[in-house]
């Protein structure tokens, strides 16, 4: 019989037929485990699609904050509309709107933010986060499960009625 | 061996032998003692050389887990319940405030005995020669405590719980690439919810405790075959004395747990643990702080981009984790500080630290504006990168500071170095709790 460089012996091929046997209920029960864990969306609440109303009945200029959506509905001056994740883009904290000043601010580490999201004063790295909005039948549907992240503030990030 | 005739009150309890050698054969047989060896070297026994540290945080850990089990008869982890079920517990259950107060101030002083516990085997270079693996252990042990102390924290579902979780899982949320994806994970969700606090409560009662005791009961075990704490090499014909673990080593150990379960005590009788108002996911207090032992982190987060203020922590954590084979020189092991010269590094170390942290601090907070002198430079490198550098710079300073000018070995550099850390660590710290007011402006405590 010619000798086999790679002969396996049966003790050999036993030893790794229960080793990777081993490997892969292990790796089953990470993923069965990991799976399980998986976090739910819920819908119709924070997660899922909001409905803000009608379009006519935000005035231009103005901003309205959803508590249960966690978002502030921005109308800007030229007809465009903005929904802003209410969340620091810092460490998570939940800003405010202070109309007086103009601004968004977050109080647990002085982050403020313009009318249009873009950061006034640090520590916060960038704009305020965007969910998407579409415009069906005359009412506003913001998907607060489509987080957009962004540097600053541009045009096309704006929905027209 | 022969058959030993000994009682079922023998193999499971502390009994009183008369003679070195039945006293001996209790510490073997018996259940709990056997974490000893019979006899331990009498130098090992001098309080003031571990201060009984590690002792005292097992024995805080078993408060705590006779504490929590009771207390998880009466909690309920779930966000309409949890809180009204420890307003219920501090109000209507007989002795429902004294058990919480116990878990709390335990949980509390377990960071900071097994923190000072760190301290002393590095100070008395408990992590050399082999005993390598066992410092890696206890410093997971202390990330355990850490994150016991993290999901503990979210448990009562009050506003301080509420933020200072926020702020702590949007941290994770910097680390790139996975950051999002795990912390999304053990929230269960973009945001703290029902999901977190059922994930929080789950790990905290179940994974960290099975995880904790078979790292403890290693962490001793290791202790054992290392041969007993660290001590001085002995030099050639000379003998150690030993004694026998009963009653010499059982007594103190006794006797501390004795008067650290009156001090838990009548602290817990007298200091209500804090229950801020119901968490409001809409209002953050101002100051929104994380807990106290995260503070000297959250002071960081106020310098550094999150990045930095992340990646500096986890250099020191390294570094600390691979001191053993950094630091090899053994005639120096069981000597506090390696020897004169290197308390005076400490000393120097500790000092330097102190001065140069609030320095640092009001240098940024009313000075430096590294974004203002750079605007066109990404914060990624103006305050994260610059600082964070300049921060390990500083460290490298230091250690050739103590080299040339202070003419010290290796070692000793290294106890210097190790001192600055900590103390700027402690200052930091201590900043944070302090002298952090309304919008986290600094602002005097007095």
């Amino acid at each position: 019989m010619t000798t086999q460089e790679n002969n396996l012996s049966r003790r050999d091929f036993l030893k790794l037929g229960i080793g990777a046997l081993s490997a892969l209920a292990v790796l089953e029960m990470g993923g069965v485990s990991l799976f399980f864990m998986q976090p739910r969306s819920l819908v119709g609440e924070f997660g899922g699609i909001v409905n803000a109303g009608p379009v006519d009945s935000f005035p231009a200029g103005s901003v309205v904050e959803f508590p249960d959506g966690r978002f502030f509905l921005i109308h800007a001056p030229d007809g465009g509309f903005l929904a802003v994740y209410s969340r620091c883009t810092h460490l998570g904290c939940t800003i405010s709107w202070e109309a007086d000043k103009n601004q968004f601010f977050c109080p647990c580490h002085a982050s403020s933010f313009s009318t249009t999201g873009d950061v006034q004063n640090p520590p916060a790295p960038r704009a305020l986060d965007l969910f998407a909005i579409t415009i069906e039948e005359g009412q506003l549907l913001v998907n607060t499960g489509s987080i957009t992240q962004r540097d600053r503030f541009t045009t096309d990030q704006l929905t027209y009625a | 061996m022969t058959e030993q005739k000994l009682t079922w009150k023998e193999k499971i309890f502390y009994t009183t032998p008369n003679d070195d050698r039945s006293r001996m054969r209790t510490v073997a047989n018996n259940l709990i003692l056997h974490i000893h060896p019979t006899k331990v070297a009498k130098p090992a026994l001098r309080f003031s050389y571990t201060w009984g540290l590690g002792g005292i945080s097992s024995v805080l850990v078993m408060f705590l887990i006779l504490t929590g089990v009771l207390l998880m008869f009466r909690y309920d982890a779930s966000v309409e319940n949890a809180y009204t079920s420890i307003q219920y517990l501090e109000t209507q259950v007989a002795f429902g405030a004294l058990i919480r107060n116990i878990h709390h101030w335990s949980a509390n002083l377990l960071v900071v005995t097994s923190f000072l516990h760190l301290i002393r085997v590095f100070l008395t270079g408990g992590f050399k020669k082999g005993r390598a693996l066992n410092w890696a252990l206890g410093l997971f042990l202390l990330t355990l405590v850490l994150a016991f102390n993290f999901t503990g924290y979210l448990l009562p579902w009050d506003q301080l719980a509420y933020w200072a979780i926020t702020v702590g899982t949007s941290l994770l949320s910097y680390v790139p690439l996975v950051g999002t994806a795990v912390s999304n994970f053990l929230l269960g969700g973009p945001e703290v919810g029902q999901t977190t606090l059922r994930n929080f409560y789950a790990i905290h009662v179940a994974v960290l405790p099975a995880i904790l005791i078979l790292a403890m009961s290693f962490h001793f075990w290791r202790v054992r075959k290392d041969g007993g704490i660290s001590q001085p090499e002995p030099g050639e014909r000379e003998r150690v004395e030993k004694v026998t673990t009963i009653p010499h080593l059982v007594q103190i150990e006794l006797a501390a747990t004795a008067v650290l379960t009156v001090v838990i005590l009548v602290w817990a009788i007298f200091v209500p643990a804090p229950l801020e108002a119901l968490a409001n996911p809409s209002h953050p207090p101002n100051p929104a702080k994380a807990a106290w032992y995260f503070m000297g982190l959250q002071e960081l987060l106020l310098h550094m981009h999150p990045l930095a203020a992340m990646l500096l922590p986890l250099t020191l954590f390294i570094g600390i984790a691979l001191l053993p084979k950094l630091d090899t020189q053994e005639d120096n092991i069981g000597i506090y500080f390696r020897s004169h010269k290197g308390r005076f590094a400490a000393l120097f170390g500790a000092l330097i630290g102190t001065i140069l942290v609030p320095l640092a601090v009001l240098l940024d907070e009313y000075w430096l504006d590294l974004p203002g002198l750079f605007p066109t430079w990404p914060t990624l490198i103006t305050t994260g990168l610059i600082p964070l550098l300049a921060t390990l710079a500083m460290f490298g300073l230091i250690y050739g500071y103590f080299r040339k000018a202070g003419k010290l070995n290796h070692s000793e550099a290294i106890v210097g170095l190790f001192s600055f850390i900590m103390t700027s660590f402690v200052t930091l710290t201590l900043i944070g709790i302090f002298f952090r007011g309304a919008n986290m402006a600094l602002v005097l405590p007095f």
